[in-house]
């Protein structure tokens, strides 16, 4: 594949997950105004759940699933300054994720599918809605794979040498993502699929959620990864200084791989299937994964820290002034590690084994994981967006100014609409909901909050569609330019002697597989060994 | 490898401040026996009405043999049964629930008493409510089109107020 069809690919990866994303932003103005019931005429269940699941699975399967795999690509061909290994199997992973993207599109949309996001089983949808899915995942195999030989690659060809920080980060992200599927895949294959084309008449629930958040909790990070790795490689270059540390970048890739996977059972703390100890010992892998996210905050500021005072900045505070905060990659760095404090705070009260039950499934979730994932994650993809537009597409970005506006606007939406998002569900109400009928004063006290959130949602929506219209006017009408090589930052010491644990996988996957059958066999296996009575299948 | 002193400092502080919450979470769950609702009990979800505990006359409050108060519920398209309970504040009140169809969730706002309702399993938990009132008790996980109306009502009453079970299914009689 020769750079120009290379970037091509990428672009094409970008546009199938950005067309996903806007979707989904409309669908969601949709949700905000039906939810808080100001106007009758829209007013519906069923539209209204088949739209909350097709927004789910766009934002959080298809705009992930291909902005990863495209930048991945990016990042292996560009740091390792090696092509795409093996063309067609790329190409084929494409299309077949692209193709189940598409068949999952349709039940989703007819109404076909509308059990949410997460499957919800012995609630049944569509048996083309769980095939379109396995397919999505399964092209993205493919690519983690293909990330995998590269690296393998590499290193047959560069003997000792230390592995580029950018590179390493992804290669971490493929492994993670191929241990994270397994869950949802084995319940894919052993429950959803069998079940849903008639082979078998029940199904059993307990079995498939404890799969299920198996999965569900590292796919997170599966989609943080990338935003940390902006964090990391991009951010220090573009506020004019260098990394604070590469080794302690390379220990927080690690801890949140390995920790990142035997946790899912905070999702199940109120769940009656599993015993206390496990969700236990999950709870306290929950709060070791914080750990890396606290290293990377202190890598990051230490590092624009030094773009700061490099810049002039003096005092304590004076550096942040010095920052150049119209860049859109410092900007975004700014605003989405504010949204990443307040959403890891509240993580951190969700995590929390006892003091969870107050607010396990209320509308607090869906505010906490819009603050880290459309709040952090979302913020740092558009700032990836900004940054390589211009080297895939070869265009000058087509305004300077509209990608900050296009930015503060989406910091400000999201904080009118998380804010009280998080307040409702200390009052009490449901995550999900689609109208409150409750004949109770409670519900009162929700109104005003669920009116401020309309604004918030209108905000966002119009930030992402400024967002979309930027990179397509780039594309089709920016100058030309001239720079089209990506420039990773340097650290502040260079890397002279790594361990061999912090250049390469091998120790990790098998810390892992340790992990993994410790956390998740006796949970999983209890099923083959109790009298359990699994129900059949129901419609909604 | 290069370490900053000053990174050095920084991941002490971060190894603190989690081991702290760990910490206080381990010693609360093993002192105090504070745990999330999770006894693994299996129940046919399709035959509750045949059985000895989810049958339709066993349902609501019950006094046990030892005095505490049990309430066992059930939990079906679109709400939970009987539809209106009545306990005494102060009281260990145990919540025994299981589902008829699909997967339901009971959660009475501002208070800690939250479950998941899985088909197949039984769902058990024991809490005491320090404040008299009405609560709706309301169902928190998606379960088909008409979860939204999926809700039910539970009076608590001040203990001194409170006139035993019998007393309780009489008034919970008159809507």
């Amino acid at each position: 594949m020769s750079d120009q069809e290379a970037r091509r690919f990428v672009i094409d990866h970008f546009w199938v997950a950005f067309a996903a994303f806007a979707l989904a932003c409309v669908l969601a103005v949709y949700q905000v105004l039906e939810r808080s019931g100001i106007i009758p005429a829209i007013q519906s269940p069923a539209v209204y759940f088949a739209s909350v699941s097709t927004h789910g699975v766009l934002m959080a399967y298809v705009l992930t699933t291909f902005f990863i795999m495209g930048f991945g690509y990016y990042v292996a061909t560009t740091s390792l300054k090696m092509p795409i290994w093996n063309k067609p199997l790329a190409k084929t992973g494409y299309w077949i994720a692209l193709g189940g993207t598409v068949m999952a599109a349709i039940p989703l949309l007819l109404g076909k599918a509308s059990v949410l996001y997460t499957f919800y089983p012995p609630v049944q949808a569509n048996v083309l809605f769980y095939l379109g899915a396995t397919l999505l995942v399964v092209g993205s195999w493919f690519w983690a794979g293909i990330m995998l030989v590269m690296l393998h690659q590499w290193k047959t060809a560069h003997p000792g040498e230390t592995v580029p920080l950018p590179m390493y980060a992804n290669a971490a992200n493929a492994i993670l993502w191929l241990w994270t599927s397994v869950g949802v895949a084995l319940e894919m294959v052993f429950q959803l699929l069998p079940w849903a084309l008639g082979l078998m008449d029940t199904i059993d629930v307990g079995l498939a959620r404890t799969l299920f958040a198996w999965t569900l909790h590292p796919i997170v990070y599966f989609w943080l990864l990338p935003a940390y790795m902006a964090y990391y490689v991009f951010v220090p270059a573009a506020a004019g200084g260098k990394l604070f540390s590469d080794e302690l970048a390379r220990v927080s890739f690690v801890m949140i791989m390995v920790f990142g996977l035997p946790i899912g059972f905070h999702h199940l703390y109120v769940d009656p299937e599993q015993a206390a100890g496990w969700k236990l010992a999950h709870g306290i892998g929950t709060f070791a994964v914080a750990i890396p996210t606290l290293l990377t905050g202190f890598t990051v500021i230490a590092s624009l820290e030094v773009a700061g005072r490099k810049l002039g900045g003096q005092g304590l505070f004076g550096w942040i002034g010095a920052l150049p905060w119209r860049n859109p990659m410092v900007l975004a760095a700014i605003l989405s590690l504010l949204m990443l404090l307040l959403g890891g705070f509240g993580g951190m009260i969700n995590a929390s084994y006892a003091m969870n039950t107050m607010v396990h499934n209320t509308a607090w979730v869906p505010g906490h994981f819009h603050l880290i994932f459309a709040g952090t994650v979302i913020t740092m993809y558009f700032a990836i967006a900004y940054y390589l537009w211009p080297k895939l597409t070869g265009k000058q970005l087509c305004s300077a100014s509209l990608p900050t506006l296009q930015l503060w606007s989406w910091f400000i939406g999201m904080a009118i609409l998380t804010t009280p998002w998080h307040v409702l569900g200390l009052l009490g109400q449901p995550r999900r909901i689609s109208d409150v009928t409750y004949n109770t004063l409670l519900t009162l006290a929700w109104d005003p909050y669920e009116l401020a959130m309309i604004l918030g949602g209108c905000v966002l929506l119009a930030s992402a569609l400024l967002f979309v219209y930027i990179l397509f006017q780039t594309q089709t009408k920016g100058a030309e330019e001239p720079d089209r090589a990506v420039a990773y930052a340097e650290p502040l010491h260079p890397v002279v002697k790594l361990p061999a644990m912090l250049n390469g996988f091998g120790l990790w996957n098998r810390v892992i597989l340790v992990l993994m059958i410790v956390s998740f066999a006796v949970p999983i296996g209890q099923f083959f060994f109790m009298d359990s009575f699994s129900p059949s299948a129901w419609g909604y | 490898m290069h370490i900053n002193p000053l990174e050095r400092k920084w991941v002490y502080v971060s190894l603190g401040m989690v081991g702290l919450f760990v910490a206080s979470i381990v010693l609360t769950a093993i002192t105090e026996g504070v745990h999330p609702p999770s006894n693994v009990e299996t129940v046919d979800s399709a035959s509750l009405h045949l059985g000895d505990e989810f049958a339709e006359d066993k349902l609501g409050v019950r006094q046990q043999p030892d005095g505490s108060l049990r309430v066992t519920l059930v939990a079906a398209r679109y709400g939970f049964y009987p539809n209106h309970i009545e306990i005494p504040a102060d009281t260990p009140v145990t919540f025994r629930m299981a589902s008829v169809d699909v997967l339901h969730a009971a959660h009475i706002p501002m208070t800690n008493m939250s479950t998941m309702v899985v088909p197949g399993y039984v769902s058990q938990i024991t809490t005491t409510f320090p404040k008299p009132g009405d609560y709706p008790m309301l169902c928190n996980e998606y379960c088909g089109l008409g979860h939204d109306h999926m809700w039910s009502k539970v009076t608590v009453v001040a203990k001194e107020e409170w006139h035993g079970v019998a007393a309780a299914e009489q008034q919970g009689s008159k809507p």
